[in-house]
């Protein structure tokens, strides 16, 4: 595994019904790959969080894995309308989401706090009616 | 180890998804949690989920957390799609009418023999 191996999805928007299946593909490269348990579910739970956040917030986008035998860096693109404010939005509890959403079982404001928690570095670029991007790195030790 | 099939067996759960193996060992105890933010962090791989969120996101959840089986409690209706992703992600999906607790106390005792 010298080589990173790198992997596409296409988050369609709108769509609960296939949310979490770039999460779910990813976790199981990862543990063909043999990668340890607790770091296969660390980065399955931060893409999930990201590809819900995409489907509610941005009608999707575009995810991009990179898996190195010491690291897996996750970008997450959209051309959502953007976060106006990120540090609020990375408050535990704060959400912006529709009611439909949380009778779904998310809509807490725990997304971007998960992500952030189950990461070991976590970045977001975001602009107004531009959209966000979201970097984030799990380290394979 | 009590195995999935035996538990639904045993507490008189309706086998919705009989998931990849329904012969599945449990061993990650029992964990009731309906927010599936909380949930996916922390369901126990191979433990049993209880839920009231009968939806294709908890069916997703069970999938990252690779829980041995998921609960749906209090009756709540598990519509075709939820059914279908189910099966199709080997997702072991049980259903009960009992109250999350009940439903939660019963497979408690019965993994640890008190049933």
């Amino acid at each position: 595994m010298s080589e990173p191996i790198k992997l596409s999805y296409h988050v369609p928007g709108d769509d609960f019904t296939r949310a979490g299946e770039a999460s779910s593909a990813v976790k199981k490269t990862l543990k063909k790959l043999g990668v340890h348990p607790d770091v296969v579910r660390r980065v399955a739970i931060a893409m999930y969080e990201g590809e819900i956040n995409m489907v509610i917030h941005a009608h999707g986008g575009e995810i991009e894995v990179e898996i190195h035998p010491d690291i897996v860096k996750m970008e997450l693109r959209d051309t959502g309308p953007g976060i106006e404010d990120i540090s609020l939005a990375m408050q535990e509890g704060y959400s912006t989401a529709p009611d439909e959403v949380r009778n779904l079982g998310f809509g807490a404001g725990m997304g971007l706090p998960n992500m952030k928690k189950y990461t070991d570095d976590m970045r977001i670029e975001s602009e107004l009616g531009v959209g966000t991007t979201v970097w984030m790195t799990v380290k394979n030790e | 180890m009590k195995q999935v099939s035996e538990l639904a067996k045993a507490l008189g759960f309706e086998v919705v998804s009989p998931g990849e193996d329904p012969h599945r060992e449990v061993s990650g105890g029992v964990y009731c949690c309906d927010l599936l933010s909380i949930a996916m962090g922390r369901a126990r791989s191979d433990g049993v989920w209880v839920t009231v969120m009968a939806n294709v996101n908890a069916v997703a959840v069970a999938v990252l957390c690779d829980v041995a089986c998921v609960v749906i409690a209090e009756g709540m209706a598990i519509d075709e799609t939820t059914r279908q992703k189910a099966v199709d992600q080997g997702v072991c999906l049980l259903h009960t009418d009992l109250p999350i607790y009940d439903a939660a106390k019963a497979a408690d005792r019965f993994l640890s023999d008190e049933a």
